[in-house]
């Protein structure tokens, strides 16, 4: 899921100076699940909001905020108060800003920074373990993605600031080389060291990224 | 030929040491430091180290070359995409300098811009092969060269990394990608020499083994904190607290470095960050 976090208030407080009456929106896919826009937190934000001495007009959990046609929909059953309100403030991902915003022609607020696509841990623990490059190597690594985990993305092995098998960036952290080593050697392959990578295909990257299923999905 | 290259093959016992380009625009210090590298068959002019943003190491390494001075070029891939290395390789040529040392590069967090996006969008591994390449006469799609240029590659190891095998595998990867030369990390112990010296014995490339001047305990500490890949072992941190001349004491410890290398090695890279002329003791 995509990982996000709110802003930091004060920044909030100066994003939102010149409005007094705001709707607010959530989501209910990742934001909900990382506590940063579901339910909970969009009901927190009124609060403050609230003392801050706004008014809100009213608020909505989008399915999946990221969803156009859906936010749009879900956007039109509270017309009157979107109408009512100076600006909309949105709890979920850049995604979702950009779905609301291009459903509305009132301004809108982005409440949150998003992180990262992130793997759980436990409860409130998120790793990246996938960046989206479009040109996946996981099948030679061991299933450990060298060009998210390994700080510098490196594709032939560890740098040379790899110490007692961890990081240099973080020494709290195990070298991606060394786990993508040590798995290899417990699977008795060579994977990614029987060769050198060449050059990743960073082409595959290129932004914005637009994707059609084949036959309109059929 | 480089001088480098033709003592290197002539079996010669080689001395390279480091100058790092000024941050702004004085070049005066660098040269000062330069003529005062006695004995030293080429000069590292490294790029950003550390992350710390300075004067471009390609041209610092030009001006000194031109004025005579053998330089062997740092290049990271922390700072520039595949383009821009590729077109300051062929830069660097056009300048007369052929010694290269091809790096990954320390992470921008440990600069001076942590902010910095860091770029790595070649490894050193890929980064050494594109330099074949270039050498060869053809770009990275291919594409011919105008001129190729003639270059002596030479990559950075870290003997004393763990774990050993792991860091080996990449080593052999440089060579297999055309690594001509190796210098390494700063290295304290003489059984990490040796069991580097004696893993790259079948590959037949030379080996300089880098030899870091560490002038008080204090210094080492802040190495061991501070730096990737360089830990001074805790004996020598307590030979250099209790020792009443601890700068005597550091240079005693790089001699005794400097001669495990003359049996061991091919040459050595000292690292004396600003103590030029402690080099012929050290070397003594």
């Amino acid at each position: 899921m995509i990982i996000s976090e709110l802003k930091p208030l004060e920044d909030l407080q100066q994003a939102l100076a010149e409005f007094s009456r705001l709707f607010l929106v959530g989501c209910a896919a990742c934001a909900t699940a990382c506590k940063a826009g579901g339910e909970e937190e969009v009901f927190k934000l009124q609060e403050w909001l609230l003392e801050q001495g706004k008014d809100v007009t009213g608020s909505v959990i989008i399915d999946e905020a990221c969803h156009l046609m859906r936010a749009s929909r879900d956007l039109r059953h509270y017309k009157l108060a979107v109408l009512e309100a100076d600006a909309l403030v949105v709890l979920a991902c850049g995604s979702g800003v950009q779905a609301i915003s291009a459903n509305v022609d009132k301004r809108v607020v982005g409440g949150l920074n998003s992180l990262f696509l992130g793997n759980v841990r436990r409860y409130g623990h998120y790793e990246e373990m996938c960046s989206l490059c479009g040109d996946c190597i996981l099948n030679e690594t061991a299933g450990i993605c060298p060009v998210t985990t390994c700080a510098k993305g490196l594709l032939n092995g560890p740098c040379g600031g790899m110490e007692d098998g961890h990081c240099e960036v973080d020494p709290e952290i195990e070298c991606a080389w060394r786990l993508i080593y040590e798995r290899l050697q417990k699977q008795q392959r060579q994977g990614v060291f029987a060769r050198r990578v060449p050059p990743k295909n960073w082409s595959r990257r290129r932004k914005p990224g637009r994707y059609r299923l084949k036959n309109g999905g059929r | 030929m480089s001088l480098l290259s033709e003592q290197l093959a002539d079996g010669r016992f080689v001395v390279t040491a480091e100058i790092a380009p000024p941050k702004g625009t004085n070049l005066g210090q660098a040269f000062d430091e330069a003529r005062k590298l006695v004995g030293v068959t080429a000069v590292n002019i490294t790029d950003n180290q550390g992350a710390n943003m300075r004067l471009s190491s390609l041209a610092l390494a030009a001006r000194l070359q031109q004025s005579g001075i053998e330089t062997i070029l740092q290049l990271t891939c922390r700072d520039r995409n595949r383009m821009a290395l590729q077109s300051d390789l062929l830069g660097a040529a056009s300048f007369g300098i052929e010694n290269l040392l091809l790096l990954s590069g320390d992470h921008s967090k440990f600069g001076d811009q942590p902010d910095a996006r860091p770029v790595f969008d070649l490894d050193s591994v890929q980064l050494l092969e594109m330099t074949a390449g270039l050498m060869a006469g053809v770009d990275m799609v291919g594409k011919p060269l105008d001129g190729a240029p003639q270059f002596f590659p030479g990559a950075a190891a870290n003997p004393a990394a763990e774990p050993f095998e792991l860091m080996f595998r990449k080593v052999a990867k440089k060579v297999d990608s055309g690594a001509r030369f190796f210098q390494t990390q700063a290295v304290f112990d003489r059984r990490v020499l040796e069991r580097f010296s004696a893993a790259m014995q079948p590959l037949a490339v030379p080996v300089i083994a880098g030899v870091l001047l560490v002038r008080s305990g204090k210094m080492a500490r802040f190495l061991n904190d501070n730096i990737p890949g360089v830990q001074v072992p805790g004996d020598l941190v307590e030979r250099l607290d209790r020792a009443s001349d601890p700068m005597a004491e550091g240079v005693a410890i790089a001699r005794e470095t400097v001669s495990c290398a003359r049996e061991l090695c091919q040459g050595v890279h000292l690292m004396t960050l600003g103590q030029e002329d402690q080099i012929p003791a050290i070397l003594a």
